[in-house]
């Protein structure tokens, strides 16, 4: 075995990149999963976005606008679930497998001409002498803008739930949407609002995956990214930050077993093959299970909700 | 108790119509794909050898294709609604699904079915394969002579005999021409996930690869490859043209079609029997790609001979003396591998370092 051939400068640097895309959807979802809605179609929504930003970014040559047509493709996918769910009070467990196989199905279509084409570059950001440190300029700072926005993204959707009176709004309709109707709080509207950011994140990280990660597009290309994403929120007990070490440790570890495999590791290949599921898994549990204080979830989740008055 | 008794009914007037106006109904074709129609590889080849048979036979036939099918139960699910809505023959198209075939084939004694890449047959299952390993031979002489860092990456699939098969022909031939050479396997564990074939493309160049072998469907390590500059790619299944001349410099197709459009004109003549073959680059099903201009002319005059030399049954890329891994000897000086230990290959030949998972 030779691990000297692994460079942990480049490894870290593949783990974020690698992170960024489940990071993103895995945070959306927590969103509208705290307003009490439980949307299963985050896959539909991230092939969506990836298909979306692929288009815009070529079409255009420019990834920041690309970024932005993913997240609107993602949104307006999730509009359709919103309103079947919301509105229609259609059940939302299948609402949500429909939107994933219609999602696969519209963007295999939608990308029809765009097979085999090579995306324009996402430009890094310039952070000036942090990137020329060694070992962790090149592993933390010299990274497309992304990456960076999606640690942005993580700190600001915890601010949000946890320290601003719209956030604690959402919340609260997420443990008993009664009685945040009676309160007189605008349930219906306000988990419009939570889907839509659930699609756009989802739509984000599905560009990020065809523009940044792979980059390329090809129908299918999420291969269950959004189901891991899902998988993340459940294990993370619904918090951004337990959200950023679950994608960061799953797509770590998914690097670093090809590292190892790629160096020749005398560990077993099927032992480093499960390794990102139950790593993950693992940790996330332990660190919920350290105050049980009953079960994490909304208590309204997936629940319909119907104003009688 | 009502359901089971219409589709009982259904099942009779179905059965009843099939032969009845067997004459006048186009004859139904079903394929199984384990991937989407569009990864640019395995199962994009599948779906040109159904679309030869549209072509072939127009009217007389029709086709109908699931796509992204898991190897497992689901597979049996698929298959049976086929066979359910009348049917005639079933092409499944992925090793996997070589049980789920042979159960359904069970149920359903008058559809025909051809399962791809599997080593079992029934009085309705028959058996077709490739000889990829012959096209991997040709990659592994170019592979050996282009590499400078005499490190290969190879991403393999799944721990079966063709994907080891791959890996023994094409190290034997880069070995042949390149003592140095060095393989390493990464095993994914998938058939066709983008994202995880271009990050093991990514940690294979990381490590000083500068050739990238894929037995997975996906073009993503074709994608990384051109990110990263100085690493050569081959295409796999199809012949992924759309990153040649760099880093793809040439590849292996898988051409189905003439032997779609044969089988489907058989069951229409009532001639078809079960079989089990395994077509090479002679037969015509397995192709080499063209050969790109980043190599070397002579290079590619010897990997275009030795082509040639290997359909005309003068070559054949496991001629001993070869031993195994574990240096007990498996051909002699001279020897060739027969057949049946090339289709059940479980074993690493001398030199490759890595142990295959089980």
């Amino acid at each position: 075995m030779d691990l000297s051939a692994i460079s942990p400068a480049l490894l870290l640097a593949s783990l974020m990149i690698g992170a960024t895309p489940l990071l993103l959807a895995a945070l959306g979802e927590l969103v509208v999963e705290r307003a009490g809605v439980l949307n299963l179609g985050v896959e539909g929504m991230m092939i969506l976005g990836a298909i979306c930003g692929f288009a815009m970014a070529v079409e255009t040559g420019s990834p920041p606008l690309g970024f932005l047509a993913g997240a609107v493709g993602g949104a307006l996918l999730s509009l359709v679930f919103a309103v079947l769910t919301q509105i229609f009070l259609a059940n939302q467990v299948a609402t949500g497998l429909a939107l994933t196989l219609f999602g696969l199905g519209l963007s295999s279509l939608l990308g029809q001409g765009y097979v085999g084409i090579k995306p324009p570059s996402t430009a890094r950001l310039d952070l000036g002498p942090l990137s020329d440190i060694p070992l962790l300029g090149r592993a933390f700072f010299s990274h497309d803008w992304m990456v960076y926005l999606s640690l942005f993204l993580t700190l600001a959707t915890w601010f949000f739930l946890s320290r601003t009176r719209a956030g604690l709004k959402l919340r609260a309709i997420g443990e008993n949407h009664e009685a945040a109707h009676a309160l007189g709080l605008h349930v219906v509207a306000i988990r419009f609002a939570a889907i839509a950011f659930g699609g756009a994140m989802a739509g984000l990280g599905g560009a990020y995956l065809s523009l940044v990660r792979v980059p390329q597009w090809t129908e299918g290309m999420t291969a269950g990214a959004g189901w891991i994403a899902l998988a993340i929120v459940v294990f993370a007990s619904w918090r951004p930050g337990r959200v950023l070490l679950g994608a960061y440790l799953f797509g770590g570890v998914t690097v670093l077993q090809l590292n190892l495999q790629a160096a020749g590791s005398a560990l077993p290949v099927e032992y480093l093959s499960m390794s990102p599921y139950v790593v993950t898994i693992l940790v996330l549990v332990l660190i919920s299970a350290r105050r049980s204080r009953g079960t994490a979830a909304p208590a309204s989740l997936g629940k319909p909700f119907h104003a009688v008055s | 108790m009502l359901r089971r008794t219409l589709l009982g009914a259904a099942a009779t007037t179905l059965a009843l119509s099939t032969g009845a106006f067997a004459q006048d109904e186009p004859t139904k074709v079903g394929f199984v794909y384990v991937g989407p129609v569009g990864d640019g590889g395995w199962t994009y080849e599948h779906e040109q050898g159904r679309l030869a048979v549209e072509e072939a036979f127009g009217d007389q036939v029709e086709t109908v294709f699931q796509e992204s099918v898991p190897e497992g139960a689901d597979a049996e699910r698929v298959m049976t609604q086929m066979a359910l809505s009348g049917a005639d023959l079933i092409f499944t198209t992925s090793f996997g699904y070589m049980d789920p075939t042979i159960n359904v084939a069970q149920k359903f004694p008058d559809v025909k079915f051809e399962h791809a890449t599997g080593y079992k047959t029934a009085d309705n299952v028959a058996n077709y394969s490739a000889r990829f390993y012959e096209g991997r031979m040709v990659q592994g002489h170019i592979a050996g002579k282009m590499t400078e860092t005499n490190k290969i990456g190879y991403i393999a699939s799944f721990p079966i005999p063709e994907v080891i098969r791959g890996i023994n022909a094409s190290f034997l031939a880069a070995k042949a021409v390149n003592p140095d050479v060095e393989f390493n396997v990464v095993w994914a564990f998938t058939w066709f996930d983008p994202a995880k074939e271009s990050d093991a493309a990514r940690a294979l160049i990381e490590q000083g690869a500068d050739v990238i072998l894929q037995h997975t469907d996906s073009t993503a390590p074709q994608a990384a490859a051109a990110d990263a500059g100085d690493v050569i790619t081959f295409g796999q299944a199809s012949d992924m043209s759309e990153y040649a001349p760099m880093p793809r410099v040439s590849s292996i197709i898988d051409n189905w079609g003439p032997y779609y459009v044969e089988r489907v004109g058989q069951v229409m003549e009532g001639t078809w029997e079960p079989h089990s073959i395994w077509y090479g680059i002679d037969e015509g099903m397995v192709k080499i790609g063209e050969i790109s201009d980043a190599v070397p002319e002579e290079v590619k005059a010897e990997a275009l001979a030795m082509r040639d030399a290997i359909a005309a049954g003068e070559l054949h890329p496991f001629t001993g003396p070869i031993n195994r891994q574990d240096g007990t000897e498996w051909l002699a000086e001279g020897e060739t591998a027969d057949d049946g230990t090339l289709l059940g290959m479980d074993f690493y030949v001398e030199g490759l370092t890595g142990d295959i998972p089980n």
